[in-house]
Formats: C-alpha cells, sequence, structure tokens
C-alpha cells in the first residue's frame, strides 16, 4: 500500500492494489462514469490483473479518509505486441466526476508509471477515443504525445 | 496550420507563461521575426475572443486573460480557420464514389489533426517547452565540461 505524499491543498489519498472486497464499489464507479454497469467485466479484470502476474499487472484504486473509492487505473507490461519491445500499457482510468479537479488522476498515472519503473519499463503506452477530449486533454498534460502506431479498425459487415 | 493561427498560438505561449507582464507587439514580433502590424490583426481576433486584453501607453501592452489550462489550440485555431472537412460540390449528391473515396482519406486526417489540436491546452504547450529548454540546457552543461 502507498500513502502518496501529498501537497498541503491535496486531498488524502490511498492508492493500493484493488482488493475483491472493492469490486462493487468499482462497478458503481464505472457505471457513474461511462453510463453502464459491467459488473461481469470488473469481476474478470479483478480476476485476470488483480490476483495474477502481479509483478506486471496493475489494478490500483484510489481510497479516502472513509474507504470511498474516489478513482482507479488498471494496466500492464506487455511485450512484442505489434511488433513492440515490452512496455507499460494503461487500458482504463476512472475518477469519481464528484472528485475531480483534485489531482486523483495524476496521482494514480503517477503511481503506476513508478510500478512500471520498478520493474524495468521506460515507456508507457495507452488508447483514447479521439472524441474523449477530457481523457486527452489528461493524458497530454501528464506528457503523453502521439505513439509510432495508428489503431485501425474493419467493421466486419463491410468486409469482403 | 494557417500563419495566423500559428501566429496567434506563438503569442499566447508567449502571454501565457508571463502573466504578470504586459508584452508588447513589437517584443513578440521580434522574438517570432513577424511583422508587428500582421500580429496586430492577430491579437485583435484574441482579444475579441476574451483570451488577451491590451493596455495602451507606455508600459502597455498585452497581458493573457484566458485559463492557459483550459485553452486548447483548437480553441485558437477555430478562431482563424474553418477546421472542417468540405466536400467542395455545391450539392454532396453530384459527388462520385472517387470524389468521396478522397473526401473519406480527407476527413479521416482532419478528424486526427482536430482530436489532436483539441487536446493540447496552452498549460500543457507550456509544460512541453520547459521540458525542452530544460533539456536543451542539461545538454549545454554537458558540451561545457
Amino acid at each position: 500500500m502507498n500513502q502518496t505524499p501529498q501537497k498541503p491543498e491535496e486531498m488524502a489519498l490511498e492508492i493500493r492494489r484493488a482488493t475483491a472486497d472493492d469490486l462493487e464499489r468499482v462497478v458503481e464507479l464505472d457505471a457513474r462514469v461511462t453510463g453502464q454497469a459491467k459488473p461481469e467485466y470488473w469481476a474478470d479484470i479483478f480476476e485476470r490483473f488483480g490476483t495474477r502476474r502481479q509483478q506486471e499487472r496493475f489494478f490500483l484504486v484510489a481510497t479516502t479518509d472513509d474507504g470511498a473509492i474516489a478513482g482507479l487505473i488498471a494496466g500492464e507490461v506487455r511485450g512484442w505486441e505489434f511488433g513492440s519491445e515490452p512496455c507499460g500499457w494503461v487500458f482504463a482510468v476512472s475518477v469519481d466526476p464528484d472528485q475531480r479537479e483534485q489531482h486523483i488522476g495524476e496521482r494514480l498515472f503517477h503511481e503506476i508509471c513508478a510500478r512500471f519503473r520498478d520493474v524495468g519499463i521506460s515507456k508507457v503506452r495507452n488508447m483514447v477515443r479521439r472524441d474523449n477530449q477530457l481523457l486527452m486533454s489528461f493524458f497530454r498534460s501528464e506528457g503523453m504525445v502521439a505513439g509510432p502506431y495508428i489503431q485501425l479498425e474493419l467493421n466486419l459487415d463491410d468486409a469482403p | 496550420m494557417q500563419k495566423s493561427s500559428r501566429l496567434a498560438i506563438l503569442a499566447l505561449i508567449e502571454l501565457a507563461a508571463n502573466p504578470e507582464r504586459q508584452i508588447s507587439t513589437a517584443e513578440i514580433g521580434e522574438k517570432y521575426r513577424v511583422s508587428a502590424h500582421h500580429l496586430a490583426k492577430v491579437l485583435l481576433t484574441l482579444g475579441r475572443a476574451g483570451l488577451v486584453q491590451s493596455i495602451r501607453g507606455v508600459g502597455g501592452g498585452y497581458s493573457f486573460t484566458g485559463n492557459a489550462r483550459r485553452v486548447t489550440l483548437y480553441d485558437i485555431i477555430s478562431l482563424f480557420e474553418d477546421t472542417e472537412v468540405k466536400c467542395r460540390l455545391s450539392d454532396p449528391a453530384d459527388a462520385n464514389p472517387e470524389e468521396w473515396a478522397l473526401f473519406d482519406v480527407s476527413k479521416e486526417i482532419n478528424d486526427i489533426s482536430n482530436a489532436t489540436y483539441g487536446s493540447i491546452t496552452l498549460a500543457t504547450m507550456l509544460m512541453q517547452i520547459d521540458k525542452r529548454k530544460k533539456a536543451q540546457e542539461r545538454r549545454a552543461e554537458v558540451a561545457a565540461k
């Protein structure tokens, strides 16, 4: 568990690995942010990223003094996909909409980057919908820039 | 990116980096090697958008009045350019498949471009500039040894 260093004006947060007891609140947080409740998805994420290969998989939550989950982040080290050397991938980040502007996302991102560094990783990547300006701006403000890949897609209904 | 948009972004970077100062068009023009006349027109547009204010007289100049953490490069560019791809036909129904295929490619590039500009705030630009300056200083220190 990590009590992240905080500036005087920052709220007190504990950033730690998610536990099974957190799942219900994780589902609630994600439902508030995305509008969709996905209990099976988060149970699967917890099973894969919260209990297995924990040296390179990180499912972290930020909790407040009263135990509420203010944010979450999930990622893992992936190697050799798309021809890339091992790097850290962040595939989920969420902050309670009522607790934005308190550097929670920033602290979660810094924590997962620190954990990637601890296992020898020097690059972190993610994928963001280009119409999600909030998330795009957030990652840009953390210094992320466009990488060497372009994500392509195909509707199979249109495929030959 | 058109010249006016580029100039507007550079001027706002200069002003947002020094929020406590008023900076003249001459000073900005000299740094970025552009005419004060063109710069004045750009700053007029930025003033109408509420991003800068001008103080006249001796010691006057322009100051930044926006929120650097909210104003994006897309916000600035859209003050000077039409950011959407146009079909370029008076009636899109006249377009043939070849023209639509090229339109689709142009729109794809344009959408990525707009999303990129829309994700970069002036604060993010200032952070990137600061990183670059520090890297240059480190290289200069190493070279001097």
